[in-house]
């Protein structure tokens, strides 16, 4: 995405400062709290974050399925250039499944259980281009044949209880490819998936990318599927963006100490069977009333009395200006806790050490 | 008590069990020389008929969730099951529990059969196990005080009649597992998901059980919060010696809590090894597969493996396929594995597994680049 910026290019989607708060009895959910991001054409750009970290709303947000009376959206996205925010509810649904279209976590609830796959596949190709219903049905038989549902000219006229939960996101990226479109929002693709499965559809994901060149934001909260399908990687925490790098520098250099704690309370395959995970204290913050300064500082094992008060922004980091993060502490720090978590040392350990640096 | 009527038939039939697996027989417990047989499952078979009609309904065929499995649970181990949705784990779990009725087959829970067992018995028997289960919201009831979850297992077993005994063990467990024994009043739609999943763990532990068997205890979890419920789990199973049997579909998850590991597919235990071994050389293609998905949270190791990728879906439970279940799917499989059954055995490396064509060393090297870790 830098590399855009440099050569000068508009990126495919920009979003900057977006604000998503939603008015409810008990107070203002600040559910996406200024993010910003851009995605160049052809890129895969993977969100990560646990329930309520606003990775979904920011998503919804950029189709336009957030709008409501009681929602405040403030802030930029640009597609290619045009402002989608302030356009119309009919403009939007020109560029919903047409341009930019979406994925779903749950493939049974996301398509109609009475209607065939046929009839949901030519509307979906008739709602964006003026063809006979014939052409739209062809076009759907090789949407399915290239998403590798066998036997698709028959298969298209089933219904979708037919087909097991697999073949259902087939289905549904499917749909999603239809209309050719430019960007595609997968939230939680393969979460619902059996893990053979899921390597299935996150190869077919990777293929068509690479065929149809089109961008895809993977919003998932599984660090593995990041690391296999994303080539650059935001972070987010309570609404915001907390760390944000290309894919290889955040495994290899991760900055944020939740990146940290979301890396070491997984346990992992490549990695030795009897280390310890150790697990983030506490829980994600209410919405409603959000900590005072770093919203992480609750749970963060190195906090510091400024890190109550003052926000910290998404800066660069010292040396690698692809890499962003938003933390309070000394970039030296960082580099020197991430090498004593590396080398096996608990949170705990390494706050003493911090402690100790504060007061030399 | 019933159980002395109903014992010798039902030995008997765990006998003639053992006797038709034939080999493997002594073989479940030959990589963990240590320890005594807590559970001990053999030929273990669920079918769940399909009738067709209302009135004069008939049974026109059959689920068959699990079918012939065979392994021990041995005292102490952390023992885990793992396979993708219709595996049939989770009927190995609540046959295990005896919360469903196996079609045959036999269980022994330190050496008492309780396969057939009913009433009295039966409820005696539960109180030496006691399950966790998948979802936090719906496996607690949410008109009850978490007091009154967790003293429920007492009131059952009419253990501790006094109100102000059981109030202490009560919060004693409530303490044991991380919760706040003040929050004694209140209700599940007042915790988070990983607290509810505390609530499911104090009132498995309430009448000190030697088993717990946790069906996918963690899955509905954030990952901050899966790890904290991990651990507790293993310190509580350090701490008081209990027997685990963890049920999970994730293969990492398993790997970090389990001791042994068993895979299943279509109602079948494929392969059955020592942890250690499982994830170094799994012989059984399947487990391979199984192995070789799982995303690496790594990108350099990531783009390295050559993911094996399985063609198809698994097939339908109700009229599995012949021979090896999976040879429909399996990249080995040759002639003879749609004719033949192969036998869970003892395979290069220690591995008990049932195939006929199990996968090399150098096959497991490039299909599983996390093999290498182990």
């Amino acid at each position: 995405m830098a590399t855009a910026a440099r050569e000068g290019k508009t990126p495919l989607l920009e979003v900057k400062d977006l604000k998503v708060h939603f008015e409810t009895d008990d107070g203002i959910v600040k559910a996406v709290d200024g993010i910003s991001y851009t995605v160049d054409r052809g890129q895969a750009l993977g969100i990560v974050g646990e329930s309520g970290s606003g990775k979904s709303v920011s998503s919804l947000t950029v189709m336009g399925l957030t709008r409501s009376r009681n929602a405040h959206i403030s802030g930029e996205i640009l597609f290619e250039g045009r402002d989608l925010l302030n356009a119309s509810d009919e403009e939007m649904r020109h560029v919903r499944g047409n341009d930019i279209a979406m994925i779903f976590q749950d493939p049974l609830s996301s398509l109609h259980p009475f209607y065939k796959v046929s009839t949901q596949l030519v509307e979906a190709v008739r709602a964006h281009k003026d063809v006979s219903k014939a052409q739209a049905l062809d076009r759907a038989v090789e949407m399915l044949g290239l998403v590798g549902i066998p036997e698709p000219r028959r298969r298209v006229h089933s219904y979708p209880h037919e087909f097991s939960g697999g073949m259902r996101q087939r289905v549904m990226i499917a749909m999603a490819l239809a209309n050719d479109p430019k960007m595609i929002i997968a939230d939680e693709p393969t979460t619902a998936l059996d893990v053979t499965v899921q390597a299935q559809i996150l190869e077919l994901m990777e293929r068509l990318q690479a065929e149809l060149d089109t961008a895809v934001v993977i919003i998932t909260h599984d660090l593995g599927v990041v690391a296999e399908m994303a080539d650059e990687i935001a972070v987010m925490y309570a609404g915001r963006i907390v760390e944000r790098a290309p894919t290889r520098p955040l495994f290899a250099q991760p900055q944020h100490p939740y990146t940290w704690g979301l890396l070491g309370s997984i346990p992992r395959l490549d990695s030795p069977r009897d280390e310890e995970i150790v697990p983030i204290p506490g829980r994600p913050p209410s919405l409603i009333t959000l900590p005072g300064g770093c919203a992480f500082h609750p749970r963060c094992p190195y906090v510091r009395d400024r890190h109550r008060k003052v926000e910290p922004t998404l800066e660069p980091v010292e040396g690698s200006p692809d890499h962003r993060v938003a933390c309070l502490l000394e970039t030296g720090t960082r580099r020197k806790l991430w090498e004593e978590l590396q080398s096996g040392k608990r949170p705990d350990a390494a706050r003493e050490a911090v402690a100790l640096e504060d007061r030399s | 008590m019933s159980a002395p009527e109903s014992k010798p038939a039902a030995v008997a039939a765990g006998a003639a069990g053992e006797r038709h697996t034939g080999a493997v027989g002594g073989a479940f417990t030959a990589d963990r020389k240590k320890g005594e047989t807590l559970v001990q499952v053999r030929d273990l078979v669920k079918h769940f008929p399909i009738t067709k009609g209302v009135i004069f309904s008939k049974q026109v065929g059959a689920v068959q969730a699990v079918d012939g499995v065979s392994f021990d649970v041995i005292r102490g181990e952390t023992l885990g099951l793992v396979g993708e949705s219709g595996c049939g784990k989770s009927t190995t779990a609540r046959l295990l529990m005896r919360l469903l009725e196996p079609t045959s087959g036999s269980i022994l829970y330190e050496g008492e059969e309780i396969a057939n067992a009913k009433g009295a018995y039966l409820k005696e028997m539960r109180k030496r196990m006691q399950m966790i289960f998948q979802d936090p919201y719906s496996s607690l009831n949410p008109r009850k005080t978490v007091g009154s979850i967790i003293a429920d297992p007492f009131k059952i077993h009419g253990l501790l009649p006094g109100e102000g005994e059981r109030k202490r063990a009560v919060q004693d467990l409530m303490e044991t597992v991380g919760l706040n024994p003040e929050h004694y009043n209140r209700y599940p739609h007042e915790f988070s998901g990983g607290q509810r999943q505390r609530i499911g763990v104090a009132r498995a532990l309430a009448l000190k059980p030697d088993l717990i068997i946790a069906d996918e205890p963690v899955s509905a979890l954030d990952v901050s919060i899966q790890a904290q419920v991990l651990n507790l789990l293993r310190d509580l199973q350090r701490s008081m010696g209990l027997t685990l049997v963890f049920i999970a579909h994730d293969l990492s998850v398993v790997r970090h809590m389990c001791d042994r590991v068993g895979v299943m597919y279509l109602g079948r235990l494929v392969e059955l090894a020592s942890s250690d071994e499982l994830y170094a050389h799994p012989r059984m293609p399947y487990t391979g597969a199984l192995l070789s998905a799982v995303p690496v949270a790594d990108p350099v190791l990531a783009e390295r493996k050559q993911r094996q990728i399985l063609v198809g879906d698994v097939p339908s439970p109700t009229n599995p396929p012949s021979g090896c279940r999976f040879h429909t799917r399996c990249p080995k499989a040759q002639e003879v594995c749609s004719r033949e059954d192969p036998r869970l055995e003892p395979k290069e490396g220690g591995n008990l597994a049932a195939c006929h064509f199990p996968l090399t060393d150098a096959e497991v090297r490039e299909r599983i680049p996390t093999a290498e870790a182990q």
